[in-house]
Order: structure tokens, then sequence, then C-alpha cells
């Protein structure tokens, strides 16, 4: 089975629990106006890499990941190529790594086909980092291009399979902070039962040269990352304990 | 003090330690194994905060005196030479520095005159003309004879860098004493026992050179004995008889550390391994009442603040070599016992709790023999105090332990050895980048322009053929292995007969098993080099004289540190290559040879001496210390980075394979708890890939470029360069520009 990768990243400690081996997969159906991995939608872009040479691979890291951390697929959307995932993860699980998905969801869909490919990966997969964009349809699709329904629920179908979930949402001011709709994703989340954690991600514009770089117009130009207090006030909201 | 009438062993568990010298045997008997957390850590005592007040004053004084503060430019420094000296002899638990006063540095000519009189000069003092005139005219020094025994070829490589940093001018170190004897035993019964083994050394009356040199050793051995009873006399202690409890075994082993730094500028003066050694005694006053945990700390942190305080006089040169007026008072911590138990004792914590109580600082050389078998508790105070302070190096005690068992300690940076049964012929290194290109030139130094290496027929093909540039490199590496190994024979018969390390070697076994260390430079550059000329095209760029000084590289190459075996496997083949060459020559007192890839600050000089190199590196830039990749070019993750480099096979360079990596903060992870459990997950997973070494570094460059334009509001900033910890001020220009410009894991 082959896979369209991104990149690798051997050391990453923000995509899950402990250690990962975060794999980058290529293509993305989400055009978010604050993607800070542009190069990473193209579906045709990327390389090609087979299941048993990222295996392979992986080997060479179990010593630092088996204990606290794990294999995390990012992407792009790793739900696009879901019968690559599947088969990596069975893999993995043979290995005893620790599996997590971070994904948007968005090309969530509930064909029988599909849900029945997501019922099987669920089997294999320890956690979901689950991206909340925006609660607003209207306002979802502005800043993303696609609506949310789907994306939430998909957030309900992992509440029913009772698999384990880390709710993200990237804090941008003027964008994703309302007080409101934040208050409004603290109580969808607490109605979901199966989220372990709340991750506020703050606004970064890292990712900006990549839109320059890929003769793409950046919409957020002039958007300021998030003050300490706006993240504080964030978590606060989304019930996030703060760090002693 | 107090004098006390107490049995100095009572209560110790008996054992074979009591009838000869086994300080190991003593250690397994009794040490406790501490399995808790860092809450039971005390704080530092007002006497504590005063004393280093005063040191940091003086530090700051010596920082505006241009880097000395003070000289003994008349006195030869002996164990004997200068009177007793003080910071502050109300407050000081553990007393004694290295000449009459602390932040005076002593004057030490054994190693070299010329040398003794530059360092003076180059901080404006003079050199007593008539201690000059008798180290000229009447004493000659190991510089003299080393100089007076060089080939031509060993003068030539030595000027073209090829080979370089050697110990022929300074004092080699890397000789640990079992300072710790002298606490269990007293120094009477350390006599006792060297004048049996002399009785030993009578060999049937036959006396061939090898045990007329071991009996002149011996005697010097004794009388260094009496001398550091001598000296510990003047100090009101008499150290004759063993220690009696925790106050008295931590003074009797500083004296012990302080007659070796007395008498030998070493360019390592390591301690051992103390830490649990001295817990016993901790331990036992503790549970009699008569220390609590407040005092317990307070010892050592005044312990360490004279370790702290070891200085010599250097010279510039020297300085540009290892910068930043390191000592490397190395004291491994931790590690495992033979039977599988954790050496990890409430002194474990102790030592680097001094990091906090006195702050972050270079030396000692906080050295952790990390094993995954050590207690989780300890882990995560380690990590969470390379976190903060940046000045904690690790070492692979699961991959030592097969070859030292569980007594070795290690010197200097990397170099392991068992304690007072092993020592080390330092070595330096050879600069295997310069070599490759030798290689491509036939011999010809491509700076110097001259004939260094034997003749050969230069490469003159437009584009570089690999197997063609390996036949020729092998050729070379041939020649450089034996001049190496030669000129290291010179260096130690002449150190041997003008610096022999008395105290030092007083307080090792009878039968030591020297090794001669060889060290190699620029693997990266070579690595890299070889990969280019095999997986790209490399087209060679010669000058009029038709001597390549340049490349040209088309297309892409695997570079080292990716955990890529296409070169990895080149890098690895190399260190095999060079050390079964270097093993295969006659060694002085029959050493066995062992090899290191580490390079200090040197990385910058051998950098600067390397003309342009086949992998696209500029004449002149540094090379990437130790084993490191070079910067920048490590683009797969931290992880992926430590792969490449555990790869090369410990066996071949078992005087060890420096690693250094930086993390910004939030690379480690979100929060201080994740950024530790990280760090632990990271230093287990390289202990058993079997990575020998590394170096952790946690700040944001930033910091270090703010402290290069302010460093008077950094006086602590301490950050590890391969092997040693250093105060980043300290450091000269170009170096600091070095650290900043590696490559620092940044995440995502």
């Amino acid at each position: 089975m082959i896979g369209r990768i991104h990149s690798i990243e051997t050391c990453g400690t923000v995509d899950g629990p402990g250690l990962r081996y975060v794999i980058f997969l290529q293509g993305c159906l989400l055009r978010c106006q604050f993607c800070h991995n542009p190069d990473t939608w193209d579906v045709k872009g990327g390389v090609e890499k087979s299941v048993d040479e990222i295996i392979a691979d992986l080997q060479d890291y179990l010593p630092y990941i088996k204990n606290s951390g794990g294999l995390t697929v990012s992407g792009g959307e790793p739900l696009l190529q879901i019968d690559f995932l599947l088969e990596l993860f069975k893999e993995c699980k043979k290995l005893g790594v620790h599996t997590a998905i971070d994904t948007s969801a968005g090309c969530f869909r509930e064909s029988p086909t599909f849900l029945r490919k997501v019922d099987e990966l669920l089997s294999v997969t320890d956690l979901v980092l689950l991206d909340i964009k925006h609660l607003d349809n209207d306002l979802h699709k502005q800043l993303t291009g696609m609506p949310n329904a789907h994306i939430l629920k998909f957030a309900k179908l992992l509440a029913e399979k009772n698999t384990p979930v880390w709710i993200r949402r990237v804090l941008i001011p003027g964008r994703t902070n309302d007080p409101e709709e934040l208050a409004a994703l603290n109580e969808f989340i607490t109605n979901l039962g199966n989220v372990q954690k709340v991750e506020v991600l703050p606004y970064h514009t890292m990712g900006v040269y990549k839109w320059e770089h890929l003769n793409l117009e950046y919409p957020l130009a002039g958007v300021e990352p998030p003050t300490e207090a706006e993240v504080v006030r964030a978590k606060e909201i989304l019930s996030i304990p703060t760090e002693s | 003090m107090t004098t006390t009438t107490l049995a100095p062993w009572r209560t110790f568990r008996t054992g074979k330690w009591e009838q000869n010298v086994d300080v190991r045997d003593f250690i397994i008997r009794n040490f406790t194994c501490y399995e808790g957390d860092e809450q039971f850590l005390a704080k530092p005592t007002q006497n504590t905060l005063d004393l280093w007040k005063q040191v940091t004053e003086l530090t700051a004084k010596e920082r505006e005196a241009g880097g000395v503060l003070e000289m003994d430019t008349k006195i030869p420094s002996t164990i004997t030479s200068h009177g007793p000296g003080y910071l502050n002899k109300d407050k000081e638990k553990i007393v004694g520095v290295q000449t009459d006063k602390p932040f005076k540095r002593g004057l030490m000519p054994f190693g070299g005159i010329r040398m003794a009189k530059n360092s003076c000069e180059a901080y404006g003092y003079e050199l007593d003309k008539e201690t000059e005139h008798i180290f000229t005219e009447y004493r000659k020094t190991h510089n003299q004879g080393v100089f007076d025994a060089y080939t031509p070829d060993m003068r030539k490589a030595r000027k073209a860098g090829i080979i370089t940093g050697l110990p022929d001018a300074y004092g080699r170190g890397r000789i640990i004493g079992d300072y710790r004897r002298v606490a269990l035993y007293g120094v009477d019964f350390l006599i006792e026992k060297k004048q049996e083994e002399l009785t030993l050394l009578e060999n049937d009356g036959i006396m061939s050179e090898d045990i007329i040199k071991q009996r002149e050793e011996h005697m010097e051995q004794i009388r260094a004995l009496h001398e550091l009873k001598q000296m510990a006399e003047s100090y009101g202690y008499d150290i004759s008889k063993p220690a009696t409890n925790a106050q008295e075994a931590v003074q009797w082993l500083y004296f012990a550390y302080l007659a070796a730094i007395k008498e030998q500028n070493g360019a390592a003066m390591s301690l051992g391994r103390v830490s649990t050694f001295l817990d016993i005694y901790m331990e036992r006053d503790l549970k009699e009442g008569i220390l609590t945990e407040e005092q317990a700390q307070e010892l050592i942190d005044h312990f360490v603040m004279k370790l702290r305080l070891v200085k010599f006089a250097r010279t510039p040169e020297y300085n540009e070599l290892f910068s930043g007026d390191p000592t490397w008072v190395t004291e491994s911590i931790g590690g495992v016992s033979l039977q599988g138990e954790p050496l990890v004792t409430k002194n474990s914590f102790r030592f680097l709790h001094t990091l906090t109580n006195l702050g972050p600082a270079p030396e000692p050389n906080l050295t952790i023999l990390w094993s995954t078998k050590l207690p989780e508790g300890f882990k995560k105070y380690c990590a969470k105090m390379s976190i903060e302070s940046s000045s904690i190096q690790y070492e692979n005690d699961d991959l030592m332990r097969k070859y030292y068992g569980d007594d070795y300690g290690i010197a200097c940076c990397v170099s392991a050895m068992e304690i007072g049964k092993q020592m080390q012929f330092f070595g330096a290194r050879a600069n295997l980048a310069k070599a490759l290109l030798y290689a491509i030139n036939g011999g010809v130094d491509e700076k110097l322009k001259m004939q260094v290496a034997p003749p050969l027929r230069p490469i003159t093909s437009d584009v570089l053929d690999f197997d063609e540039v390996m036949e020729r490199y092998d050729v070379i590496l041939d020649w450089l292995a034996k001049l190496y190994m030669n000129t290291l024979n010179v260096i130690h018969y002449m150190h041997d007969k003008y610096a022999y390390e008395r105290i030092e070697m007083a307080l090792h076994d009878k039968d030591v098993l020297r090794t001669m260390a060889g060290g190699i430079a620029g693997l990266s550059v070579v690595a890299d080099s070889l990969s280019a000329i095999k997986h790209a095209k490399v087209h060679v760029i010669r000058d009029e004289d038709g001597l390549a000084v340049d490349y040209r590289i088309e297309g892409d190459f695997p570079k080292y540190g990716n955990n890529d075996d296409a070169v990895d496997s080149l890098a690895v083949d190399i260190v095999n290559r060079f050390m079964n060459k270097f093993r295969q020559h006659e060694t002085y007192r029959n050493a066995v040879p062992t090899l290191s890839i580490l390079t200090i600050t040197s990385n910058v000089v051998y950098g600067k001496k390397t003309g342009n190199t086949p992998d696209g590196r500029r004449a002149g830039e540094p090379f990437a210390p130790g084993a490191n990749p070079l910067h920048g070019r490590d683009q797969s993750g931290a992880l992926a980075s430590l792969n490449s480099v555990a790869k090369i096979p410990y066996e071949n360079s078992m005087d060890g394979i420096s690693n250094t990596t930086s993390f910004v903060p939030k690379a480690l992870g979100k929060t201080e708890d994740e950024r530790t459990s990280n760090l632990v997950s990271i230093l287990d997973g390289y202990a058993s890939k079997e990575g020998h070494h590394l170096n952790i570094n946690v700040f944001d460059r930033e910091t270090l470029e703010d402290a290069m334009e302010h460093p008077e509001l950094y006086p602590q900033l301490t950050i590890r360069v391969s092997g040693y910890a250093v105060n980043f001020i300290k450091l000269t220009r170009e170096q600091q520009l070095d650290v900043i410009n590696r490559t620092f894991h940044k995440g995502l």
C-alpha cells in the first residue's frame, strides 16, 4: 500500500502525548485561511512511500516512542488516504505503537463504504486529535472553504464509538475567539463525553512564507497572533486547567 | 573543627575492602539506593550564600581584569609549595585552594617553561627571572623533551594541523586519582600499601628498564603521599587516619584532589565518581543524628564551590583550542551496579542541586551515567535540571558497564576509565577531513601548499571517482595512523619522564591499564564529502599549480544526520578503518589504543586550518563538533540526527563519541511536565540505541544572541559544547557564533 507523504518529523512533541513520529500526509480539501502548511494541499504533490518503508523507518525510533509516545499521522488531511492509514495503523498495532490521527475531518462522509472503513480504522486508533475550527457553519465556510456539519457529525461518531479525542482550536483574534462561540464549543465538547483534553493552539505566522513561496495571497495578512491574555481567556472558557 | 574519637569504620558492612584497597567493594556493600524524588533537598545556608556572593564578586573582578586576577610568577606549584588559603575561614565547611589565596593561579613550569612564561605574559605578568633560569638551564621540561625527540615528519604534520592539539606543550591530564581512598583509608594505610608494592617490585633483583621505572615512580608516589599529609596539616587536619564522619570524608577527599591540581595543570583534571561514596558517610551521620539534611547539602555546596574555583594559568593558544577556561572537573553520577541496582543516592541529587543553590556553572562537569534502569524520580530530576541549566551531560552506562564495570568514571568529556585501575595517554586528534584533501592532492597540504604526507599520485580527473578516492584515502590514513601513534609515543614517554603525575598515580593500583587515546576530527565533513562523491557528481576546481582547491557539486546527496544508511555507513566505515589502522602500531608502555570522536571547541580551529571540502563546506568554516552532523544538514528531526550518531560503533571508539544537541524549550513539549518526560524518553531512547554521549542544551537562540551583546547580564549562562560546559560569555566571539549557528531543534 502506497501513501502520498509530505514529510516526516522524527521528534514531534506537540501532536499527541509524548514523543511522536509524525507523518504529514499530502493533500487536503480544506483551504483554511490560517493554514501553516499550504504546501500539503495539493493531492498530487509529495512523495510516494509504502507502508513497509515507513514501518521499517519507524522501527528505528521505537526506543524513543514506545513508553509514552507513539505515531501521529497529520497532514494534509489523513482521512483522504484512509486505506493507507488503515494498513499503516494495523502494522503499528503489531509493534505495540500508540496511534493518533490529527484531522479536521474535512473529507468525512456518511457513505456505507466510508463508514465501514472508519469503523475499522478506529479499532486500531488510540487517539484522534480533532480540529474544530468554528461551530458556526457560515463562518466555518468563510474560514476554511467548507461547511462544518459533517465535521461535527464525525465528532459525534467518535463519541458514539467512545474513541479518545483531543479537541483543538486554533485561536485567531477576530476570527475564532468569540466568547459566545467558545462557550458553545465548550458545551459541545462536554456533551460529547469522550474528550480527554482540549487544546488551544495560538495562531502564528510561521507558515506565511510558504504561501508566498506558492505564489498564493495570504488571506489573514495583518492579523496578529493572540496575546497571552486572549489565550488565557479562551482556555478559561474552554475549561482548560491553567498550568501551574 | 571537632576532634572525634569515633571509630572511622563503625557500622560499615565489612568486606574485603578492609584488608586491601577496594573502594568499589566498600560502596557496593554500604550504599543506600534512593528511589524517591527531589522533595527532600535543602536550600542553601546563609554561609553558603555569603561565600557564593564572595565568589561571584571575585569572578566579576577576574573578568574585568581580563581573565586572570592574580598569578604566582615565581614559586613552582607543588603539593606543599603554598601555605593555606581561604575564602572566609569562619564560614567554609570545606577548605583548601590551589595557592595561598583563591583566584591566584599557580605557576606550573614542568610541562614547559615557555608555556609558563607565555601564560604569564598573556595576562600582563612577568615570569621571575631566576625561576625561568632554573627551568631553562638546569631543569629540563616535558615540552623540551618532546621536541628533542620529534622527527621532521612529526613537526611538519603538527605545523600543517593534520595532527593537532597535542599535549606536547601542556599537561596531558585525563588521569583520575582515586581520591576516595584517602577518605576511606587515611594516608598512612595507603603509604603502607605502596611500600608493600615496592617490595614486589624488587623483582628478584632483576632490574629491567620497566622495573626501574616503576620503582622510581613508586618512590615518587610515596613521597607525594607524605606531602599530601603535610599540606592537610597546614590547614589543621591530620589525614593520616580514615575520615570518621561526612565532613571529614568530603574534606579528606578534597585534599587529595587538591594535591593533584596544585601540582598538575592537566588538560582535564577530573574528579571521578565520588557522590555515592560520600553518601555512605552522610547516611551514617544522618542516622546517628550528627548531621541534618541542611548540613549535608552545605557540605556538598561548599565542596562544589571549591571545584568551581579550580584555575590554571594557560596560554591564548590553549584557550583557542579549549575555550572558556575549562578544567574538566568531571564528576560521574548515577549508573547501575553489576548486580543491577541503581547506584543513585541522595547525594546524586545533592550534587545536581548545587545548580539551584549556587546557580548554573560549567564546573564541575556534571555527568550522568544514564541507564534505562535508573529510578524514574532521578531520571526526571536530571531532565528537569538539564532544561533549567543546560549544565549536564549524559553518558550511556548500559553501554559502558559492559566494558568498565560499575566503578568507572569519566575523565574530561567522554573518556571512561576504571577508577584507580586505569589511566589514559591523551592524544588529542587527527584531522580526517584534511587527510581526505591530501588523498586528492597527493599528500600536498591545500593551505601550506607543501608536501606533508609522502608523495602520492594526485587525482587528475574532473569528476571525483569514489573508488579512486577511497583507494588513495586508505593509503593516506595508513600513513597518518602510524605517524600519529608514534608522535603520541614520544609525548607520553616525555610526560612520564618530566611531568609525572605523582599524587594521582599514588591513588592508583600498582598495575595500571593504560590506553593510548587517539581522536579524530571532521567525521561529518568526511562522511558528507564521500557521500557527495558517491551519490552526486563532484567536479574538481584546481589552481594554476594543479592543486585541487575547490569543488562543484552537481546533484543532491544523502547527508549524515538524517538516519540514512547511504551516508551513515560511510561515517561508520571511516571510524572502523581508522581505528583498525591505529591499533596496528606499537605503543609506549603497551598502552591499549582507543579512539575518541570529540573536538571540544577545537572544531572551530580545525575548520580554520582546512580548505574547501567536497561536501560543499567552505574553507575556514568550522567542522561540526565531535560526532555531530554538520550544522543545518540534519533536517529530519532531532531523533533522526541522534540515530545517525548512535550508529558509530563504540567498540571502535571506546574513548568516547561526543554528541551535542540543542533544543528550544517549546520543541520539547508544551508544559514543563511534558518537556521533562519527553527529555527522559529521548535519553532512554538514545541509550537503547547504544548512543554513547549526549550534551543537552535547552534555550532560545535569542538568549544567546542577547548574551553576546550584554555579557554582564549573563554571568552564569552555561552551555554544553562537546564534552564540557562553558560559561557562554567566556567564549571567543567566533566560537559564540559557531554555537549559535549550530542546529537548534525547533520541532514544529
